[in-house]
């Protein structure tokens, strides 16, 4: 080997080592406070539950994961499946699955109304989708409260408007989860949906009319599938951290219309079963990851260019 | 919008204008009541009694208030402070660079907050944070600064490393050129220019910290109370409008931070 | 040729660059150069053909794979760059945003450790230098591509570099400014006395501004000489084909005495042209280079090679006139329009070609 390859080479090293050293802080900190703590879960969800919560520490059971999914019977020591925790599991995804949804159906148009504004009032309007989205997610969720409690907005004014003669309950409903969540999320749909419309060459969009297509078929065939990767990252941001909410379904579910984030809570509050805590937290992230997963692989499809 | 003389206008699609006012109603409208009410001369939340700014002085005089905003602030600032000096090097150290063994790893671990939901990471820290609590007897505000730097780092890093992608190479190599060693060259030309995105990063851990719930609720030993979970507690008892005063103020806060967010970035790029 | 009196000396100089899985790009191939004190050298040669490698090297932005770089008889091939006395002028000219035009300009004398008091004055002395003395205190974003141009060069030459390096400088002015800075660089090059070494893929701008020429392709140097030696009497097919347009004829050697060769062409007739260093046999095909100038119109008939017009190309200041000879091989004639009526020719039309006794030669193949 020359002269040049061998300094060439020994630079590299020394470049490589550089950055290790530079990045070592941050992966220290990381690993202590995010992803070393994950494993811990992980090993805690494996381990016998604690009489007073905690866990007995290197005595392993499979009891977390069991009681994830079913129940013993008290009397006749039958196994069913965990009737509680498959509504739990199937509230969260059907609440989740519906704001995604109804976050798409008001989010499009929106997003493609700023999108087509003059640049002034365009990054008006982002700006206005940017404050909510950085305002703390409890505050708004208090907002929300303000609007659909009995003495709040909506049941006054049907009331005034004597439409109902009784308010009518929202709070620690469904419902009143359901609004919350996509008052909460929607600037999270807004926000990458402007991102892909903001891009549309409109020359696509003339030439569709120039073919004889209508509105309708013009934003079918065209527009929606040029948004496509927009859609998708959109409806990710909105589903993945609805599965996980917290907050909203607390405040506004009060405690008895659970998601799968209070389930969670509860077993490590009142509940005292860590193990089965860590399970469901561990279930939780792997229905986080595989929706991740199926966002990256639409995602590098979309960028081999050969979409539409 | 309505002229007499209609065209067709290739961008327009019918309703999408009428959507679109909607959700900014709906978005803004709570928003604007929870204003409204901080306002109120009232007891109660849900009647209105008139103006009146009793509830800023009486949350202004609440000495847990007082305490929780100023261990808010101190958190974010110091959180955000550290997250931002690390996630500058760890930028600087993973970008502008072929790949090398561990890149992916670098990214897959600086992301990793971003993907995992805020209770999962919640929950796990407060396994890990109890077991140290009772191992060290310190109960300090170290684990809460740890958690909020560590969910930080990728909100800091992502701007910086956007702003170090963008720089001209040849910027360096023409100071290198000019007689720079590399710390001259980073100190002179590339930490200048890199500024704006450390301004950046800086805000946005900044806002993320004094936002969060989740993680400070399961973290926090007793009597650390932020401003957040204070107001989490509250809303479970019966409501005054002080906690929409307080709520007022943070709103406030957050505003201005991210129209300085904006500002700083727009100016310079 | 290569003495202690050589700028740059190259010696064997080989780059090779590991592109995706096992392959390698050999960008530079054992080229050997010697550049002179106070030239003004081009390197010329199409994108991809080495040269701004060659200028990276030299600049220590990247370390040659096998040779050495002599810098007045020292190797300094492996040292980084900010230990060469050395400086570039950059193709986007990458002035610090963040600073104004003096303070730019002043950045390489602050490396260097200079005292507060000189530095002031070498950037007064070159702001004059480039004509720019009242734009010291712009932001280098409120100045114009000519201007940005400008405080590059003044930037590059302020420490008193042994050698500036200029990499396709001009390629992102317009036409006229383009010209300008041509003169200009000349200039410049001159009152300094430093050897500027110019890369640039524009063959005009080779020959306009250039002491010497490196003509470049896949990695090698073809072909080193005064401007006028490269275009009178290119080395081979590439560089006479690169530089100007060039009608080649092919033929064999009937005869040969003194360093000129009659050659029979295939496309019928006989020319007598220059031959190469080493003789070439008898009977053996050869390549004739014509410049389009230096061939005339003739009435059919007379002339030394028979054509038939196919196309008639007005160019302003002069006329191309495509013709097809008798073996199927395209000539360009090239006439003054002073010399020529627009419509002395026709496509279809017979006509004889007369080339101008001297200029034919014979390219080694």
């Amino acid at each position: 080997m020359s002269d040049a390859a061998r300094i060439a080479e020994e630079a590299r090293r020394a470049d490589i080592r550089t950055r290790w050293w530079l990045t070592a802080p941050a992966l220290f900190i990381l690993f202590i406070a995010a992803v070393g703590p994950l494993f811990v879960v992980l090993l805690f969800s494996l381990m016998v539950k604690g009489d007073y919560g905690d866990v007995k520490y290197w005595q392993f059971s499979t009891d977390g994961w069991f009681s994830v999914f079913f129940e013993r019977d008290i009397f006749d020591d039958t196994v069913g499946l965990a009737q509680a925790h498959m509504e739990i599991l199937w509230r969260s995804v059907k609440l989740s699955l519906i704001t995604t949804l109804l976050t798409l159906l008001v989010g499009f148009p929106t997003a493609y109304y700023i999108s087509i504004q003059p640049p002034k009032k365009r990054d008006l309007l982002v700006f206005m989708i940017t404050i909510p989205f950085w305002t703390n997610i409890l505050i708004r969720t208090f907002a929300m409260q303000e609007v659909i409690r009995n003495e709040g907005v909506i049941n006054t004014l049907l009331i005034w408007a004597g439409f109902i003669e009784r308010p009518i309950q929202i709070m620690y409903t469904d419902w009143a989860i359901f609004f919350g969540m996509v008052y909460v999320y929607l600037p999270l749909m807004v926000l990458p949906l402007y991102a892909s419309m903001e891009k549309i060459d409109f020359r696509l969009v003339e030439a569709g009319y120039d073919l004889y297509a209508g509105r309708f078929q013009v934003l079918r065939r065209v527009i929606i599938p040029l948004v496509k990767p927009g859609i998708v990252a959109g409806s990710i941001l909105v589903f993945i951290p609805s599965l996980g909410a917290y907050v909203t379904p607390r405040v506004l579910g009060g405690g008895k219309n659970l998601m799968l984030g209070n389930l969670i809570d509860l077993q490590f509050g009142q509940g005292k079963n860590w193990p089965l805590g860590a399970a469901l937290s561990i279930t939780l992230l792997v229905i986080v990851t595989v929706a991740l997963l199926v966002y990256v692989r639409n995602a590098s499809r979309q960028g081999g260019g050969h979409g539409h | 919008m309505a002229t007499k003389l209609r065209t067709f206008d290739v961008k327009a699609q019918p309703g999408f204008g009428t959507v679109a006012m909607i959700c900014f109603f709906m978005l803004y409208l709570p928003i604007a009541i929870l204003v409204i009410y901080a306002f109120n001369a009232g007891e109660n939340i849900a009647i209105w009694e008139g103006l009146s700014l009793r509830w800023f002085v009486s949350a202004w005089h609440n000495d847990t208030v007082q305490e929780a905003a100023f261990r808010s602030l101190f958190l974010a600032t110091v959180a955000s402070t550290i997250a931002t000096v690390v996630a500058a090097m760890a930028a600087i150290a993973t970008t502008r660079t072929p790949p090398y063994r561990g890149l992916t790893f670098k990214y897959a671990m600086i992301n990793q907050p971003l993907m995992v939901p805020e209770i999962v990471t919640a929950v796990s820290l407060l396994i890990v944070f109890s077991r140290f609590k009772v191992w060290t007897g310190y109960n300090g505000l170290g684990y809460m600064v740890l958690a909020h730097t560590a969910f930080c780092i990728p909100f800091a890093y992502l701007p910086i490393r956007a702003r170090l992608e963008n720089m001209d190479l040849t910027l360096e190599r023409a100071a290198a050129d000019l007689y720079a060693t590399p710390w001259q060259a980073f100190r002179r030309v590339t930490l200048p220019l890199l500024v704006p995105g450390i301004i950046a990063g800086f805000m946005l851990a900044f806002v993320i910290s004094l936002d969060d719930v989740v993680i400070t609720e399961f973290v926090k030993s007793g009597g650390q109370e932020t401003l957040p979970t204070y107001m989490l507690g509250q809303l479970r008892r019966t409501v005054t409008p002080e906690i929409n005063a307080i709520a007022t103020v943070f709103l406030a806060l957050s505003v201005l931070l991210v129209t300085l967010f904006y500002l700083v970035n727009r100016k310079k790029t | 040729m290569a003495s202690a009196a050589s700028a740059i000396d190259a010696r064997g100089v080989s780059k090779v660059f590991k592109g995706a899985g096992q392959d390698e790009v050999r960008a530079l191939d054992n080229v050997s150069v010697a550049i002179r004190e106070n030239e003004f050298f081009t390197l010329l040669g199409p994108s991809g053909c080495g040269k701004t490698t060659l200028l990276r090297l030299i600049a220590g932005f990247d370390f040659p794979t096998e040779g050495e770089i002599l810098l007045h008889g020292e190797n300094i091939a492996l040292l980084p760059p900010y230990k060469r006395p050395v400086n570039t002028v950059f193709q986007n000219y990458a002035l610090f945003p963040h600073m104004t035009v003096g303070q730019n300009i002043a950045f390489g004398l602050e490396m260097l450790g200079k005292p507060r008091d000189e530095i002031n004055a070498r950037v007064t002395e070159m702001l004059k230098l480039v004509r720019m003395e009242d734009l010291r205190d712009r932001r280098t974003s409120q100045i114009s591509g000519g201007q940005q141009q400008r405080v590059a060069l003044a930037r590059a030459l302020a420490p008193r570099p042994k050698v500036l390096l200029l990499d396709e400088p001009l390629s992102a002015l317009d036409y006229k400014l383009r010209k300008d800075m041509q003169i200009e660089l000349k200039r410049l090059q001159h009152d300094t006395g430093i050897t500027f070494i110019f890369v640039t893929h524009d063959q005009e701008e080779a020959l306009t501004m250039s002491d010497r020429i490196a003509v470049m392709s896949k990695g090698k140097i073809l072909q080193v000489g005064a401007p006028h030696d490269i275009y009178v009497r290119p080395a081979d097919r590439f560089v006479a084909n690169f530089i100007g347009e060039t009608n080649f004829l092919v033929g064999r050697i009937a005869s040969e005495k003194a360093g000129k060769a009659k050659v029979e062409l295939a496309a019928g007739g006989t020319l007598s042209a220059d031959a190469p260093d080493r003789g070439a046999p008898r009977g053996s095909e050869v390549t004739i280079v014509v410049r389009p100038e230096n061939a005339t119109l003739v009435p059919s008939g007379k002339g030394d090679i028979a054509g038939v017009v196919e196309n008639v190309v007005y160019f302003g200041t002069d006329t191309h006139v495509h013709l097809k000879l008798a073996d199927g091989s395209q000539f360009i004639v090239r006439q003054q329009n002073a010399t020529l009526a627009s419509d002395d020719y026709k496509p279809g039309q017979k006509a004889g070609i007369a080339v101008a006794p001297g200029t034919p030669r014979i390219l080694k193949d």
